[in-house]
């Protein structure tokens, strides 16, 4: 029960990007498709379950003291496994993703999850954590990158839906980016008051 | 002319903040007043430009030299932390008026993607060294244009009448909407 808990608040309760609002510069600027935001989501999540994991593992062995060089460490040490194997099996998505997969090194999301959560508890609840921080990221990215796919290139993950001669290219460009999430956080705080 | 290029193309059309979508958390983290958002530029240009040399230098002298490419990530964070604390120090015995104008914000600057982002384009687009001062002391006035411009918007913003749902987050991100909308202008300008 307290497990589940663990994996399922990331979705809505503590929704990092629509709640939190944190780790904004890859949820604006990946999102210009539903597949780029879902490639940008399991790419963090995967370096956010995996840095937990390890930092939950050698939370007792790091001083107190230097523990936040040692997580970058570690984070930056799980970014670049993603980035290889991403330049090696996605060659595409890694392109069209671009500088971003580095920049999950200084993503607020993983470090802020490693210092609030797994320097405090287990493996398997950090690991829960990890995954459902992260899946609650890529739904928000995903959810961002569709409606902005949507509106801008009248496409949803490369399906056709409309004509590209009533798209509104402007958001599939950078004002969209803020505009549409804008609007996002502003429903999702009217839900949440009901 | 070519360093002119790249000027105006880091500050203008392609801005760092509002094209690129780099160091939004202090975008959207530091600019209720225009004094913080000048202290904050003040600081990122500061370490912006300093990582960018050191980090130069690391990738062309080491880590090319010795194979290591796939450690630049690991690498050029290292610097930047190692360097923020440097200059924290540094600042503090120093110049401690700097040091009290700059100081809350550095901390905060290990984790602005502005810093790692442009170290590792000025590395992908191949610059030498003086163009990727360049390129870095650009992408610093960049930074802060859009900021204090920025900042300047959402001070009046605090006096608007703004719908309830609206306030705060939201409303900041649809005015960094109209301020990007703003600088689309700006492209086919070089």
């Amino acid at each position: 029960m307290n497990q589940w808990k663990n994996f399922s608040k990331g979705f809505i309760k503590e929704n990092p990007v629509f709640v939190l609002v944190l780790g904004m510069c890859p949820t604006l600027g990946v999102t210009s498709s539903a597949i780029n935001g879902l490639g940008m989501g399991l790419a963090t999540t995967f370096v956010l379950m995996m840095s937990n994991i390890a930092i939950s593992l050698v939370k007792g062995v790091i001083p107190d003291k230097v523990r936040i060089p040692a997580f970058i460490v570690i984070i930056a040490a799980f970014v670049t496994v993603v980035q290889l194997l991403m330049q090696a099996f996605v060659p595409a998505l890694y392109k069209s993703l671009g500088l971003f997969i580095p920049l999950i090194v200084v993503n607020c999301i993983v470090l802020g999850r490693a210092e609030a959560f797994a320097s405090k508890n287990n493996p398997l609840s950090s690991a829960l954590d990890g995954l459902g921080i992260g899946l609650g990221f890529s739904f928000a990215l995903v959810l961002l990158g569709s409606i902005r796919e949507v509106l801008g290139s009248g496409k949803i993950f490369n399906l056709t839906l409309y004509s590209e001669n009533f798209v509104t290219l402007l958001f599939v460009l950078a004002p969209g980016a803020f505009i549409v999430l804008g609007y996002l956080i502003a429903i999702i705080n009217r839900m949440k008051k009901n | 002319m070519n360093y002119l290029v790249i000027a105006i193309s880091a500050i203008l059309v392609n801005n760092i903040v509002l094209m690129k979508f780099l160091g939004i958390c202090p975008f959207l983290g530091v600019s209720k007043r225009i004094s913080t958002a000048v202290g904050m530029t003040g600081a990122v240009a500061f370490v912006m430009v300093l990582a960018t040399i050191v980090t130069y230098l690391v990738q062309n002298y080491v880590l090319n030299k010795f194979g290591l490419a796939y450690l630049q990530t690991i690498a050029f964070i290292l610097i930047i932390a190692a360097l923020v604390q440097l200059v924290e120090i540094i600042l503090k015995k120093v110049s401690p008026p700097l040091y009290q104008a700059l100081g809350i914000f550095l901390p905060l600057i290990t984790t602005n993607c502005a810093i790692l982002g442009v170290a590792i384009l000025t590395i992908q687009k191949e610059f030498n060294l003086v163009e990727g001062v360049i390129y870095a002391v650009s992408n610093a006035i960049g930074f802060g244009l859009a900021l204090i411009l920025f900042a300047g918007i959402r001070e009046h913003l605090d006096l608007q009448n703004v719908p309830k749902g609206l306030k705060g987050t939201p409303i900041a991100l649809i005015t960094a909407g109209i301020l990007a909308m703003a600088f689309m202008g700006f492209s086919g300008l070089v």
